[in-house]
């Protein structure tokens, strides 16, 4: 019974570190730059197969591609929202109005980005074996790479929560992310703090991807998936609040452990069941406004 | 010469509508069977997309369940059509989706904007995924055969549902219930201020708009023979109407039925053989058009007619 228990909450605290990683991404990127970006699943999968490259051709390890893939991705979606969002945020005629359309060109942005990756690495499901030694806790046995996906989700949600609080930069953040206009006024440079949410958003995406890559197995269809955890999480958490996102992803990575004990072919509808429930008893999350 | 000129105006959008028409509707008799099966699908895209238009295009609340309506009509058929005659199945598929979309609207009158676009999308995952486990842990076997009907018919009962949401959506427009539905996509609460039952017209908009997605459902999985939940239930059936509409311009009757006529075709003759090609230009497309074309392909037509009548003025 204890081992099964302990077996159900690690395993738990594993996917809830990739889920908040994932989620704090988004949340940044809806949050602060009101663009809900059904893409970021796909850098994601961007950071696996660029990870399952390098390893299975130059035999670089995984963390090492994590360290490369995570700036990479930043510079990406940096510019991504500089050629793409800033433009249509300008057009715009109100910040709803701004919501939906960006919501669409991220879906644009899916397409592409998902059809260039099925031409580059096809269609075929991957997977490596890296760190896969077994390692007891206390009797629950667990596989070396996923606990260390675990220590890696935390120590970067840790770092970035750090960041967000104490540097001038993250305060930057945290003020556009409360009010757009007034930020701008007390010198917030705002498009490009927005640019920098985007691609710090991507960050997090290239950070998730090489330690999801190390844990399952990987195809080039696999973003949606994750864009939509990510999007339960960050209902979960409350819109627009990061330290809710980071929280709520440990809470749905518990929920999903316990579902799946029981029913692994249940935890999805779990996870939709949760979020449709919050969406109509609870839209503002657990620690929204 | 005026007179004559208004007149001319008048009819000859009517006399081509009906040219159309009648070619529409005799086309099994003189062309090869593969354009009637491509038809058929064309249509099946045209009528998602007018029908998801008819609720989302005024009220501005973009939706994205058009999938779980689409394929609950899909599995109605699968389910119903071995017992009964093709037009009940196709009767009650519809109203399977109305039914359901009823409740789905009774559920989400708090919800706007973005918590509208995902619990939408939220729903019709679920129905997927539930239906999928129901398959595989309760009745074990996933998928189902459907009752085949020959192409002929499948495009036939196509282009009456088709005509139908037409129809439909014209009458919308023309009447109060059009009015009341634009003036909440304006500014709900003035709306709701003047006397508008904003909770009751949106719910049976929505009900009206999956009755059609549902009927193209029924029809279409008997053109497919084999349907399981993925199938039926894609949320490619959701995305799709969405970005047609937009493609073509929600402002005009003709913005959707022209967008998804375009973006379907290409489907068609891309997807075979450059299949991640097709689904890579859809993405440019679509960024394009959100980019530089705001009104779809109706406001290029639109600009391009402006230019040109400005052009004739100042020839005079």
């Amino acid at each position: 019974m204890f081992v099964a228990i302990l077996d159900v909450v690690i395993g738990g605290l594993i996917m809830g570190g990739i889920y908040a990683l994932i989620a704090v991404g988004l949340s940044l990127q809806y949050g602060v730059g009101r663009v809900l970006n059904i893409s970021h699943g796909e850098f994601i999968m961007l950071g696996a197969f660029s990870t399952w490259s390098l390893y299975t051709i130059f035999g670089i390890s995984p963390l090492v591609s994590l360290v490369i893939c995570g700036p990479v991705m930043f510079i990406i979606g940096f510019l991504i929202h500089r050629a793409l969002f800033q433009y249509l945020r300008g057009k715009s005629e109100s910040i709803g109005a701004f919501a939906d359309s960006s919501l669409l060109a991220s879906f644009g942005l899916l397409f592409i980005i998902q059809n260039v990756a099925l031409l580059l690495w096809k269609a075929d499901i991957r997977g490596y074996s890296y760190l896969d030694s077994s390692v007891n806790i206390l009797g629950a046995i667990f596989t070396a790479n996923r606990l260390v996906a675990l220590l890696f989700a935390v120590v970067i949600s840790l770092a970035f929560y750090i960041f967000l609080t104490r540097t001038r930069l993250g305060k930057a953040i945290r003020a556009a992310a409360e009010d757009p206009a007034t930020a701008q006024v007390m010198g917030v440079n705002i498009h490009r703090v927005l640019a920098i949410c985007f691609g710090l958003g991507a960050l997090m995406a290239g950070f998730a991807g090489p330690l999801i890559s190390m844990m399952y197995e990987i195809q080039p269809t696999m973003g949606l998936e994750y864009t939509i955890i990510a999007i339960i999480v960050v209902v979960l958490g409350g819109l627009g609040s990061i330290t809710g996102s980071l929280i709520g992803g440990f809470i749905l990575g518990l929920i999903g452990s316990i579902v799946t004990y029981f029913d692994p072919g249940l935890s999805l509808i779990a996870y939709y069941v949760i979020f449709i429930l919050l969406l109509l008893i609870r839209p503002t999350g657990i620690f929204g406004k | 010469m005026d007179r004559v000129r208004v007149s001319f105006k008048k009819h000859v959008p009517l006399g081509l509508l009906f040219v159309t028409f009648v070619l529409l509707a005799t086309i099994p008799f003189y062309v090869q069977p593969y354009l009637v099966i491509l038809l058929t699908t064309i249509f099946m895209y045209i009528i998602i997309t007018v029908s998801w238009a008819i609720f989302s295009g005024p009220t501005r609340y973009i939706s994205l369940a058009s999938a779980a309506f689409f394929g609950v009509g899909v599995y109605a058929s699968a389910i119903l059509g071995k017992t009964l005659p093709l037009p009940i199945v196709i009767a009650f598929g519809g109203l399977v989706s109305f039914i359901l979309a009823l409740f789905i609207g009774l559920l989400t009158l708090r919800l706007r904007g973005m918590y509208f676009i995902i619990f939408t999308f939220g729903v019709s995952e679920l129905i997927r995924h539930s239906l999928l486990w129901w398959e595989a842990n309760i009745t074990g076997t996933v998928g189902r055969w459907v009752v085949v009907v020959d192409h002929t018919t499948v495009y036939y009962v196509m282009l009456i549902i088709f005509v139908m949401a037409l129809l439909i959506t014209y009458l919308i427009r023309r009447s109060r219930l059009g009015l009341a539905l634009r003036s909440i996509g304006e500014y709900e609460e003035s709306a709701a201020h003047i006397g508008i039952n904003v909770t009751a017209l949106k719910t049976i908009t929505f009900a009206i708009s999956a009755f059609f997605m549902g009927a193209a459902g029924a029809i279409m999985a008997t053109r497919w023979t084999y349907i399981d939940p993925h199938i039926a239930f894609s949320p490619l059936f959701s995305f799709m109407p969405v970005l047609m509409a937009i493609f073509g311009g929600t402002g005009q009757i003709y913005g959707p039925v022209l967008g998804a006529a375009v973006l379907a075709y290409l489907e068609e003759i891309l997807t075979t053989k450059f299949p991640y090609y097709y689904m890579l230009l859809f993405g440019i497309i679509l960024i394009v058009v959100i980019l530089f074309l705001p009104h779809g392909l109706v406001g290029l037509v639109q600009r391009w007619r402006k230019g040109g009548s400005k052009r004739q003025n100042a020839n005079a």
